[in-house]
């Protein structure tokens, strides 16, 4: 019982190329730049875009395969989220939840009852009779996501889902959807042109480039072994999670990382390999954070180099070709890896 | 928008604007002012009440309602047709179809008559197989109607539908609703302001309709003549009845577009992201 996806299609500039598979129970994100083809995709795996060649199928039921075989949109197992969410504007936010059931033959009261089971699992149930356009971003999300579920999809896809809000509201609405998302079981997939997203998110990240899904593994392969210069400066950053209290952040290892501006709670740190400085000598700097360690990997991606550090807080720094040579590092060496507390992103999970 | 916002702009207009503006709408209500000055105001009712102008304002009323009714059920899946159907000379098609909004009405009723007529390229068949016949009955000018009114529907209708953002009817699609489910629950009700303001003008249009009803259906008391036939004929032997008559269509439609105006005619087709 999986997603098994071969999409082969040509529409407009874009040339699609790409093989995903999903597993039972889990979530799936496609990560790359506008333009890419995510969204193409996703409509593929719909059945909004047929495919010119390869095969789709959803557990064992083959939905297209390019020549013969093409299951319409609404026969398909699936429930969509879209970027801009495409509540229907003329009916209520009950109605628009009831709608998918209401199209597949419920009863219309029985539909209502269930529609209004899921708005108060979203807590939503005080808007059920207001119209869409009354609701903020983050309602109106919550209102598009209930209105997939409801019909108890086994593949739920999701467009882009934080892309239409305000900075200021993303990262809570973020959580929001990482607690509703882990309640459904069944397979999402999740498109998105913003790393933490799928930091947040993903138990698995698919790297989509021109069409082309460029790497593909869990959140922690990707990040730590980028394969190319482009997946490096996209995805290869150090994910840190952990409890914040008094401004510092402590790992599940025991590790504790000073951070600036970050609320008590569960959060997610993002160093970057960049804001990363390693010496030989324990520094005397502003840098807030320094742990040693011993070098256990030097990748070279054209003149840059990755350094893995592993300690009790591991670390990928990335540094000059000529600086590794300037210090003449080498895999088994110890050193001291520093990094200030305001170049660390946070953000709640 | 915003009336505020509309208040506010109406402010900086330039002052050549507004006198321009203001000439405009002198010019649309001086006729119905001439009009009413010229009214027969102690007659009136006995015009109204006379036999042949309300059988005239009756057969008016049901012509032009069916004639609506018509334009709404053919001009809806053409409006469909030409916004999401991409098939070439479809260009051609949307120009012939709306042709007769610009076609002297007098040359559309000729038209007709060469196309429906008894002698007609379809009519003889009509005749002959079905002992059908539309020219001089009250039929044929529910047709003039309709011919000269269902445009308005469809360039009212069709622009709506290519505004409508169509993601949307994908999102409907994704959850199980079939085309036909899409177009009833979620494209129609959409596009809903816009086919009461097509439907409305149409109305209107058919109301007013003279020169194809004239030609095709001609001007039998009972049967085809409608109240702008009713008027003009009445200039020529009793002008204070045809302008008792026209205020009493000018009042309808005045009416109707007033009502509906700020319910429909204002209503955005949007749908919001």
């Amino acid at each position: 019982m999986s997603i098994s996806a071969q999409v082969q299609l040509r529409l407009g500039s874009l040339d699609l190329d790409a093989t995903l598979d999903i597993e039972p129970g889990e979530l799936v994100a496609v990560l790359g730049p506008n333009g890419a083809g995510k969204s193409t995709l996703l409509r593929a795996l719909a059945g909004l875009q047929p495919i010119d060649a390869g095969r789709v199928a959803i557990d064992a039921l083959v939905v297209d395969d390019g020549a013969g075989v093409f299951v319409e949109p609404e026969q398909r197992p699936i429930g969509v989220v879209f970027q801009h969410y495409l509540l229907f504007e003329h009916m209520s936010v009950l109605e628009n939840v009831a709608f998918g059931l209401r199209a597949r033959g419920t009863a219309k009261a029985e539909a209502r009852r269930r529609a209004r089971e899921w708005l108060e699992r979203m807590a939503l149930a005080e808007y059920a009779e207001q119209r869409p356009r009354e609701l903020s971003g983050g309602q109106a999300q919550r209102v598009a996501l209930a209105r997939a579920l409801a019909s108890d999809p086994r593949l739920l896809l999701l467009d882009e889902p934080l892309a239409a809000l305000d900075v200021g509201t993303r990262a809570a609405v973020r959580r929001d959807l990482r607690q509703h998302l882990s309640s459904f079981d069944g397979m999402r997939l999740l498109v998105t042109h913003d790393p933490v997203d799928a930091y947040a998110l993903a138990d698995r990240v698919a790297i989509l480039e021109a069409g082309r899904i460029v790497q593909m593994g869990t959140l922690a392969e990707v990040t730590a072994r980028p394969r190319s210069r482009y997946v490096a400066d996209l995805v290869g950053v150090n994910l840190v999670r952990g409890i914040v209290a008094n401004g510092v952040l402590r790992t599940d290892t025991g590790a504790a990382v000073v951070i600036a501006d970050a609320a008590p709670g569960e959060t997610l740190a993002v160093i970057r390999p960049h804001s990363v400085v390693l010496t030989r000598e324990a520094p005397t700097s502003s840098a807030r954070n320094v742990w040693s360690g011993v070098i256990v990997d030097i990748d070279r991606l054209g003149d840059r180099v990755r350094v893995v550090v592993d300690g009790v807080m591991p670390l990928t720094a990335e540094v000059t070709a000529g600086a590794l040579d300037a210090l003449h590092l080498r895999p088994g060496d110890a050193v001291h890896a520093a990094v200030k507390a305001t170049d660390i992103d946070v953000s709640p999970v | 928008m915003s009336s505020g916002r509309r208040r506010g702009s109406r402010a900086r207009l330039p002052a050549v604007a507004l006198v321009l503006a203001a000439i405009a709408v002198a010019f649309f209500a001086l006729p119905l002012i001439g009009l009413l000055w010229r009214a027969p105001w102690s007659n009136a009712w006995g015009y109204l009440t006379d036999d042949d102008a309300l059988t005239a304002l009756r057969l008016s009323l049901v012509c032009s309602l069916w004639a609506t009714a018509l334009s709404v059920v053919f001009g809806v899946p053409l409006a469909w047709v030409l916004a999401r159907v991409e098939f070439p000379g479809r260009t051609v098609v949307r120009a012939l179809c709306t042709l007769s909004m610009v076609l002297p009405p007098v040359v559309g009723g000729v038209a007709l008559f060469f196309a429906l007529g008894r002698r007609g390229l379809v009519g003889q068949y009509l005749d002959r197989w079905f002992d059908l016949r539309l020219p001089f009955t009250t039929a044929g000018v529910v047709v003039a109607q309709t011919f000269v009114a269902m445009p308005f529907l469809v360039i009212t209708v069709e622009a709506a539908l290519r505004q409508l953002d169509q993601r949307v009817e994908d999102a409907a699609r994704t959850l199980g609703a079939s085309r036909w489910y899409t177009f009833r629950r979620v494209t129609l009700p959409a596009v809903r302001p816009a086919l009461v303001a097509g439907a409305v003008l149409s109305w209107a249009r058919a109301l007013g309709e003279f020169g194809a009803t004239i030609t095709f259906a001609g001007n039998f008391p009972g049967t085809t003549q409608t109240m702008p036939l009713a008027v003009y004929l009445s200039l020529e032997t009793n002008p204070e009845a045809a302008i008792v008559l026209a205020l009493v269509l000018i009042a309808i439609s005045f009416a109707v577009l007033v009502g509906l105006r700020d319910r429909w005619f204002g209503a955005r087709v949007s749908v919001s992201a």
